[in-house]
């Protein structure tokens, strides 16, 4: 069964379709790319996915632990559904320390009361310590143990792309959406996250979907491929497969024109 | 049970040892009346500055209606205390619990309103409350409600100090109070992370209302006489003052500020005529040598510090 299927889903703002009837299923496992060029409607996507923009029309199911449908989509209920997500533009909490970043990921982990937090009962230090323990395990994991302290927005931009997938990893998904994780990187570090993303996937046993717009890091990773242009799903398949589409060379470098 | 680390047992002792000393002085003469009116004082603006800066500091929900929830908890405690004859505790508790629900009542429909307005949305809201006040015969109109017996002194405002003091940065150094600052510096991003922003700005809303209910109640309890203009727009202007000049995002920060502006307030009311220039004066110079406050610093309370594994 696959773990997201989504069924003509669309998207208007106003008369703007941003996403067009879109139909697609994505396995559990794979890691698959959404590529397409600039307001192609991938974000818009994104965000309908967890919740952020309600569909026009459409639907959305997710067979995770339980089914969830379009109608219990909210964004802050998407982790507990085992859903994570990071951002095209870096949305850290600036003034936080990469700790306190990586701590609220565990948000829906925790569970004792208000009560518990003000007097600090046996319940409250149970679960900060293991949160500890657990931050400091994922932050080693990535290499950012000893900027623990440190202010999110002090850290070089290849980190804070990496801490925002540490704090996506920290809410345990089942799956991962990752919004243009390279974007800004150079080619070094563009393969070092390459790595870093087959890992995570083989690591945490997840799916991982991901918008890009680095060819090499999609045809180099990602089992399969959905191609956006204009809010449509203009082709779908292997990295292979899709290069080799005529609507897809269509969309990116433009139509020839006939001679008379 | 809970178990106490070195650091905790030395701070638990010099607290007892700070109260046990003003106490002897207080009883020797040392401490004379006026001393001890502007401790209580002080005692009351750090319970006020504190439960503010969890709303404004910590959550960075822009609140000017804080002397609201402190009116509500001072009429509360000021009806049981006088008409009713209850003890002192439970109108302490009780005013804090009607604090608390007006401050869920007005934070459910505000709280979606952000910066400006819902500043505007919670200045209307202490705007509401003191007309209330004014109207209703009952607790005494403009005249104001008399005869309140005197039960706050310096035991009762350490204890209730202390305890909001430690409460709120409990709550702080949670996984509650880490949602609250996500909140503050991202809320799209703290929704995707799994925190439902409005449950925790209401929450923080109400907690903060909680604290400024009990130090409504002590003052209502120690100046006898409490009237609707005590706590109108200015006296929720003082208090973000304190928070803005101690410094957003640090408990110590109100705490000193709160300590710092009243003794200031109170030499300067020797000299009316030039009290609010050079007040203001001092402000200005905060602002513009600290902007982030005096202790502007979150780090004093969340992250940076090396945390105490217990």
């Amino acid at each position: 069964m696959p773990i997201l299927e989504v069924n003509n889903l669309t998207k208007s703002f106003g008369g703007i379709d941003a996403v067009t009837d879109i139909s697609l299923d994505i396995d559990a496992g794979d890691i698959v790319g959404i590529i397409g060029p600039n307001g192609a409607g991938k974000t818009t996507f994104f965000n309908l996915l967890t919740g952020l923009y309600t569909p026009s029309s459409g639907e959305i199911v997710y067979n995770l632990n339980n089914r969830v449908t379009t109608r219990d989509l909210k964004p802050h209920r998407m982790t507990s559904y085992g859903i994570s997500r990071t951002f095209q533009n870096i949305r850290l909490f600036q003034d936080m320390s990469v700790m306190d970043n990586v701590l609220i990921g565990f948000h829906s982990g925790l569970r004792y009361g208000v009560p518990s937090a003000l007097l600090r009962l046996p319940s409250y230090f149970k679960s900060e310590n293991r949160t500890y323990k657990a931050t400091d395990k994922l932050l080693d994991r990535f290499n950012l143990l000893d900027k623990k302290y440190e202010s999110a927005k002090n850290l070089p931009y290849g980190d804070q792309r990496k801490l925002e997938i540490a704090r996506a990893l920290a809410a345990s998904p089942r799956l991962l959406l990752l919004d243009e994780p390279a974007a800004g990187m150079n080619p070094r570090e563009t393969s070092e996250l390459m790595e870093l993303i087959r890992w995570i996937r083989k690591e945490f046993e997840l799916t991982i979907i991901l918008i890009e717009h680095d060819m090499s890091l999609v045809m180099n990773i990602c089992k399969k491929v959905f191609v956006f242009d204009y809010g449509n799903l203009i082709a779908s398949g292997t990295p292979d497969e899709v290069q080799q589409d005529e609507k897809v060379i269509r969309a990116y470098l433009g139509e020839e024109v006939e001679k008379c | 049970m809970i178990k106490f680390s070195r650091k905790q047992i030395m701070i638990i002792g010099a607290l007892l040892i700070f109260y046990a000393i003003v106490n002897l002085m207080i009883n020797a003469g040392i401490i004379d009346s006026y001393l001890q009116l502007n401790i209580i004082v002080i005692g009351i603006n750090i319970i006020l500055a504190v439960s503010l800066n969890l709303i404004t500091g910590f959550t960075g929900q822009f609140s000017l209606g804080h002397a609201a929830f402190m009116s509500i908890g001072a009429y509360t405690s000021a009806i049981l205390t006088a008409n009713f004859s209850q003890p002192f505790i439970l109108s302490i508790i009780l005013s804090g619990a009607m604090a608390a629900i007006a401050g869920i009542l007005i934070g459910v429909p505000t709280l979606r309103l952000k910066g400006d307005y819902l500043a505007i949305a919670t200045l209307g809201f202490g705007e509401i409350i003191r007309i209330l006040a004014l109207n209703i015969d009952y607790i005494g109109g403009a005249i104001g409600f008399n005869d309140i017996p005197q039960y706050t002194n310096w035991t009762w405002t350490f204890g209730l100090t202390v305890a909001t003091i430690i409460l709120i940065y409990n709550f702080i150094n949670s996984y509650h109070g880490r949602a609250c600052a996500a909140i503050r510096e991202d809320e799209v991003a703290a929704e995707v992370m799994g925190i439902n922003a409005t449950y925790y700005k209401v929450l923080a809303f109400a907690i903060g209302a909680f604290f400024a209910g009990i130090a409504g109640a002590l003052y209502a309890n120690y100046f006898y006489f409490i009237k609707p203009d005590s706590f109108g727009f200015m006296k929720s202007v003082d208090i973000l003052v304190i928070v803005v000049f101690g410094g957003m995002k640090s408990i110590a920060g109100s705490i000193v500020g709160a300590i710092a502006l009243t003794i200031i307030s109170s030499f300067l009311q020797g000299i009316p005529e030039l009290r609010m220039i050079i007040y203001s004066l001092i402000l200005f110079g905060i602002m513009i040598y600290r902007p982030t406050g005096l202790i502007g610093d979150e780090k004093l309370v969340i992250g940076k510090k090396k945390r105490r594994s217990i």
